[in-house]
């Protein structure tokens, strides 16, 4: 579908959740009543200073919000090229960007009355993020997470626990978060009544995707102030690792209508795009349904879902938001992909010269960044989301590097 | 008349008997639930990700592609069912993906070719139902909607508007092969749809017995059955046809004695 260059990239979704051709509500008859009240009632919440009020005041004091900007002057000089910038993201409170979007939903819930809520996971940061609200709200907390992960995402599984969810493993599938998604569905169905499901990316039926881009645009507002504030200039490159997407479109969206500012979306290509080995849907995918949204999906020539593969349980996920479907064909967002080998060395590139260690999935974006600073002039900017911490992921490294811990 | 509206204007209520494509033998499966009595025939496009389906059909659909079922062999199975029995309704029932994957003509061309009377595609909202819908109308495919417990008044025009061959009323906001619903809810609820349409209305999920397919054959203009022949099929392979066979007698006999 060709189209002229709209006015403004960020006037989406239209009336009806799509953005472009991608988007939509794809659902059982069953939640779709749901869906148009969940619409309903987000519409009225942005017209509702209190509700944006709370929302503000618990980023502030509860998740320690404004996260820092950042600027990293040995990783910098490594590389040799353009300033590099990052979006602190992993400092808020559970140690990644999720928690943003799950203050937004829980709050919504609420709102509807909802006395349970269930979630999915792949990584287990969104799981964390939502036990963490629901413990903050005292609701019950159901969290499907595929068996393959609850394996290689231990600790994240015992703080879930800790935070009093309950888990539920789910062997369907190749047990990663596709697996878990379905299963948080089905539960979903089964219990409209009183649930509410607390989806953890930008994906999803409409409107789970425009308003998680919203909750989690507060990275962009916040970056794109603080660069102007410290550097007095908006940065040339904006860089985010994607699996579902809502830490990148969480970053991009303030800045869709900056036509100067260059945004590049990260894509996981696990053991190179060459093979089925990775989660690269925009890359070595093509349009489909799955999940509530038609997006850029793996899959075979007969559209049954292929899974994906990355070295980070945060992106293997074989569809990618709507929004970022939609920015591709229109392109104003780049996207490119890095291996897990790129983003292994990536992860130890931040560690040694900064101090940071980063979660795998923003080392992706940090190995496509370790690609493009040396090709760019020292006095232009990249800004990235670092948008987890890499606690949960040092037995998946060790392992990886043949360490024994 | 069609093959569906034949079926659901008997003097009797239509059992409609759902199995998935690929999984045991179909073929003599599908020939099994026709000798019992099956009024509808439903074959499931088997998917990697059926959201809506229970643990049984679930097993099913990842037997169907472990054996390597393809959308080919799925048109194969209706095109040589069509041919064996020239008379009964055969509806496909699966997910948008495998269905749009190679655009809605080239879906709904192959529904024609195959002899299919009417497609179920259960994640395709009304509210998109450009995506598949017109080009089955255009073929003369009937496109068959679900309606649930949570579907209002209000919104019953929606989701009728386009549709055609039946309703299909789930009677559990649930996944299949779960406890089935109340009676009394079922008879509100097809009377509720009744007042809005014309159209014949079917109940399903959650039915396995015949004691709970006559009942509810009292109240509405069909039964579905899936998750119990789909158990069948696992737990017999490739002896489930007499199986069926005999499930199906009852089931029918049930339906079909209901008024």
């Amino acid at each position: 579908m060709t189209e002229s260059t709209p006015n403004s990239f960020r006037n989406q979704p239209d009336d009806r959740g799509h953005f472009g051709q991608f988007g939509g509500r794809y659902v059982a008859e069953t939640l779709m009543p749901l869906i148009l009240d969940l619409e309903k009632e987000y519409r009225a919440t942005q017209g509702d200073p209190a509700f944006q009020e709370q929302f503000d005041d618990l980023l502030t004091h509860y998740v320690g919000r404004p996260s820092p900007l950042y600027f990293a002057p040995r990783l910098t000089e490594e590389l040799g090229g353009a300033q590099v910038w990052f979006k602190r993201d992993e400092l808020n409170h559970t140690g990644a960007h999720k928690i943003n979007n799950c203050i937004g939903q829980i709050l919504l819930a609420i709102r509807m009355g909802k006395t349970r809520i269930i979630a999915e996971t792949g990584a287990g940061q969104h799981g964390v993020a939502t036990a963490t609200v629901c413990a903050r709200f005292g609701l019950p907390c159901v969290v499907y997470m595929g068996a393959e992960d609850v394996r290689r995402q231990s600790p994240n599984v015992f703080r879930m626990k800790l935070l009093g969810a309950e888990i539920v493993p789910v062997e369907a599938g190749r047990g990663t978060l596709k697996d878990a998604m379905n299963e948080a569905l089905r539960d979903w169905v089964a219990n409209v009544h009183d649930t509410f499901y607390i989806i953890g990316t930008a994906a999803g039926p409409h409107p789970y995707p425009e308003l998680v881009r919203d909750f989690q645009s507060v990275i962009g507002r916040e970056a794109r102030q603080q660069m102007l504030d410290r550097a007095g200039k908006l940065p040339d490159l904006c860089v985010a690792a994607i699996g579902g997407g809502s830490n990148a479109i969480g970053l991009f969206h303030p800045f869709l209508d900056d036509k100067d500012v260059k945004l590049l979306g990260v894509e996981a290509a696990g053991k190179g795009l060459h093979g089925d080995e990775h989660a690269a849907s925009l890359a070595g995918g093509f349009p489909g349904v799955l999940h509530g949204n038609k997006t850029y999906l793996l899959q075979d020539e007969d559209g049954q879902i292929t899974e994906g593969h990355s070295i980070s349980a945060g992106l293997d996920y074989p569809g990618i938001g709507p929004e970022h479907a939609w920015l591709k064909e229109t392109g104003r967002v780049e996207y490119t992909s890095a291996t897990d080998t790129e983003a292994l060395d990536a992860f130890q590139l931040l560690c040694r010269t900064e101090g940071i260690i980063p979660a795998l999935e923003p080392s992706h974006a940090i190995a496509a960044i370790a690609k493009r600073a040396p090709e760019m002039p020292k006095d232009s900017i990249i800004l990235a989301n670092l948008c987890g911490r890499g606690d949960k992921d040092i037995f998946t490294v060790a392992d990886a590097l043949g360490v024994e811990i | 008349m069609t093959r569906l509206s034949n079926a659901f204007s008997a003097p009797h209520p239509a059992l409609v008997a759902f199995i998935t494509a690929g999984d045991g033998d179909t073929a003599a499966n599908l020939d099994a639930l026709v000798a019992g009595g099956a009024d509808v025939i439903e074959l499931g496009m088997p998917f990697t990700d059926p959201m809506a389906d229970g643990p049984a059909i679930q097993a099913a659909n990842i037997r169907a592609l472990g054996n390597g079922t393809t959308t080919a062999d799925v048109f194969a199975l209706a095109t040589a069912f069509r041919q064996r029995h020239p008379d009964v309704p055969l509806v496909l029932m699966g997910y948008a993906n495998p269905m749009i994957r190679r655009g809605p003509e080239w879906f709904a061309d192959a529904c024609e070719q195959a002899g299919v009377d009417g497609v179920i595609c259960v994640d395709l909202a009304p509210e998109e139902d450009g995506d598949l819908g017109p080009a089955l109308r255009d073929k003369g495919i009937a496109p068959i909607r679900l309606s649930t417990p949570t579907t209002s008044d209000a919104r019953l025009p929606a989701v009728l508007d386009g549709s055609g061959g039946f309703l299909y009323y789930v009677s559990v906001a649930g996944i299949t092969g779960k406890q089935a619903a109340a009676i009394e809810s079922i008879e509100a609820n097809v009377s509720r749809i009744k007042s809005h349409t014309d159209l014949p209305v079917a109940v399903g999920f959650g039915v396995r017995e015949p004691e709970q397919a006559e009942a509810i054959a009292r109240v509405a203009d069909g039964v579905v059955v899936g998750s119990a022949f789909i158990d069948l099929v696992e737990k017999h392979g490739k002896d489930a046809p007499e199986h069926l066979r005999e499930l199906t007698a009852r089931l029918a006999k049930a339906v079909h004695s209901a008024r």
